[in-house]
């Protein structure tokens, strides 16, 4: 019957289902090969001698060569990348040459840092981005459509460090409405038991209102302006996206159904058009997650985008890669995360190709 | 017997950088409870005329008339309540091809409750059933499945079933058809074909068919508007078709093909500038 709907028992669907769980985990193991390989080779292709890092250049040429073998430096390079490869299997980046810390500890440390303000930035830029894009696709042309547009290029246009600095200078140093620079004030530093390293969720597990309400005092100025640039994308797309989905003939059937106009925009074209909309907020997401250097500096946060930039300043080649490799999963996840979000929002993608 | 609905001097503009463009043009004519065929080509203004009915013409464009009554109320001047109010509840339209014409991230179900919900004020329960019914009216033989089913995973003429079912569920008093086989395949045309037409009998709806197809409409309607440059050209009785008088009509119907004793090759269709005027 051509009218049908392909059926198949319980147990080809089964089937199914662990053949694309097979798939996916293929999928995954290979794309974190190509990230090693890539930050494998970046590592011997730097002007920048391990040696050298590690015995200074003071060394006498005994001890050069005697690290350099320590290093595994004369075997031939795919036994150089497998015993790469099964080091950091094991967790082992390597040790910083600038904090003399393994990596794994010192990214352990600053990765939260980033997590939690590129979290809180997403959050506000998605809840405020995407309705602002609805209301300037409904309002095409109008006023609303207007200032929406022009409150995007301003976030895309203003220099983040300018809009950092005079947003200390406004609600931190004039108004005190916000806290200063930092995650927290050094009063309450040691108060909390370091568990997630995500302040805010950890003030908020142990119960310590005051640490949280610091905290959150702290974070609020960075994130805003953080999620103030994804606000601007994301408004946007969001703008482009329902206008391509309200021309739609099926808002046509929507409205001679009688259907209200709220429902159309907020039901209709807002669940399809979040099908590409996911992609655009997971890639902003992952922008934040790298770490924003100049935000970090200007509030002066310990985050990943600061230990980053301070690493390749002084060649620190193992805290680069390490963090490399960090920033790629995090890419390899978010990707993840947006195809099973994909799969849950368009039944089309649900059956497989 | 007063008329269902009543068009007077229908207009619809359309502004573009040369200035408004009118693409319907004093387009009148009366409908009862019977089924009225518009014909013409593509830009004739048949399908902006019935979106027009329903208050459905797309920003910019604006349609104006001297008289638009549906069944004593005036549409002229109706507020988006009343509209909304009409939608759905007694007027509806079936349009061209149910892949774009269903929402793709809905259940067909869901989209069916829906127009029940918002045409009818149908509670949950009894929704249900009435929809499932209305499913098998359209002759779908599993509506369960259909049900449940997304529009993708339906076929063509499936889809265009679960399109009429969504329109007729509500038992409006008119129903706009607006190429509603046109995207299905030949043989499905004339099932679907049927299933509209025995419902719209059974039912004792207005239809007002709009096609490109004059052999189709013919067969189909009992009156028939042939609508050339936004202006009704000429207005027959389904029957009478061989009596057209107007050149554009007699062209039309000189490229059928016939079956016996047609001219190879068919005749092209000539264009009178005259006739646009």
């Amino acid at each position: 019957m051509s009218d049908t709907t392909t059926g198949g028992g319980r147990d080809s669907a089964l089937l199914r289902v662990a053949w694309k769980a097979v798939k996916l985990v293929a999928t995954v193991a290979l794309t974190f090969l190509g990230l090693l390989v890539v930050t494998f080779l970046i590592g011997r292709v730097v002007p920048v001698d391990p040696v050298l890092a590690v015995v200074g250049d003071r060394a006498s040429q005994s001890v050069y060569d005697r690290v350099y073998l320590e290093l595994g430096l004369d075997k031939p390079l795919y036994e150089q990348f497998w015993i790469y490869l099964q080091k950091v299997m094991t967790g082992d980046f390597g040790q910083s040459f600038l904090t003399k810390r393994d990596i794994v500890d010192d990214i352990a440390r600053v990765f939260p840092a980033t997590l939690e303000l590129a979290t809180v930035a997403i959050l506000i830029g998605t809840v405020i981005g995407i309705p602002m894009g609805v209301w300037a696709a409904v309002r095409q042309g109008r006023f609303a459509d207007q200032a929406v547009r022009v409150l995007g290029l301003v976030g895309y246009s203003a220099p983040i460090f300018w809009l950092g600095l005079l947003g200390l200078l406004v609600f931190y140093a004039r108004l005190q409405w916000v806290a200063g620079p930092g995650r927290i004030d050094i009063a309450y530093e040691y108060a909390l038991t370091p568990k997630t390293g995500l302040l805010l969720l950890d003030s908020a597990m142990q119960g310590q209102w005051e640490v949280f309400r610091n905290v959150f005092s702290h974070i609020i100025l960075p994130a805003s302006l953080l999620g103030y640039f994804s606000m601007a994308y994301i408004s946007r797309m969001t703008r482009s996206f329902m206008l391509n989905e309200l021309a739609q003939e099926y808002v046509t059937t929507a409205r001679v159904k009688g259907v209200p106009e709220w429902r159309i925009i907020w039901v209709h074209a807002l669940r399809n058009a979040a099908v590409p909309l996911v992609t655009v907020v997971a890639l902003s997401y992952a922008n934040l997650l790298e770490g924003s250097v100049l935000t970090e500096t200007v509030f002066a946060w310990p985050g990943l985008g600061q230990y980053l930039t301070n690493s390749l300043q002084n060649a620190d080649m193992n805290a680069v890669l390490g963090g490399t490799l960090v920033i790629g999963s995090i890419f390899v996840g978010l990707n993840l995360l947006s195809d099973l979000l994909y799969s849950l929002l368009d039944p089309r993608v649900r059956r497989g190709r | 017997m007063t008329p269902l609905l009543t068009v007077e001097d229908l207009r619809i503009t359309f502004p573009t950088r040369a200035g408004p463009s009118e693409v319907v043009r004093g387009v009148s004519f009366t409908l009862g409870r019977e089924r009225l065929g518009i014909v013409g080509e593509s830009g004739s203004g048949k399908s902006q005329t019935g979106r027009a009915l329903l208050g459905l013409t797309p920003p910019p464009g604006k349609a104006t008339a001297k008289v638009l009554n549906f069944d004593g109320i005036d549409l002229k001047n109706a507020s988006a309540a009343t509209w909304r109010r009409l939608r759905g509840a007694r007027m509806s339209m079936v349009m061209q091809d149910p892949k774009f014409s269903l929402n793709p991230v809905m259940t067909v179900g869901k989209q069916l409750l829906e127009a029940l919900k918002f045409g009818a004020g149908e509670t949950r329960a009894e929704a249900r059933v009435r929809a499932l019914a209305m499913l098998e009216a359209v002759q779908i033989r599993d509506p369960e499945r259909v049900f449940r089913a997304y529009p993708h995973e339906l076929s063509g003429g499936m889809g265009q079933r679960a399109m009429i079912a969504m329109m007729l569920v509500t038992e409006p008093d008119l129903l706009i058809a607006d190429e509603p086989t046109s995207a299905l395949d030949v043989t499905v045309q004339v099932e679907v074909l049927r299933i509209l037409d025995a419902l719209v009998r059974d039912r004792g709806m207005g239809l007002i068919f709009i096609s490109h197809d004059l052999r189709l409409v013919s067969s189909f309607c009992d009156r028939v508007l042939v609508m050339y440059a936004g202006r009704v050209v000429e207005e027959l009785k389904a029957s009478e078709l061989d009596k057209a008088q107007h050149p554009y009509t007699r062209g039309l119907m000189n490229c059928l093909p016939k079956i016996e004793g047609g001219v190879r090759p068919l005749p092209t269709l000539e264009r009178d500038a005259a006739w646009a005027l």
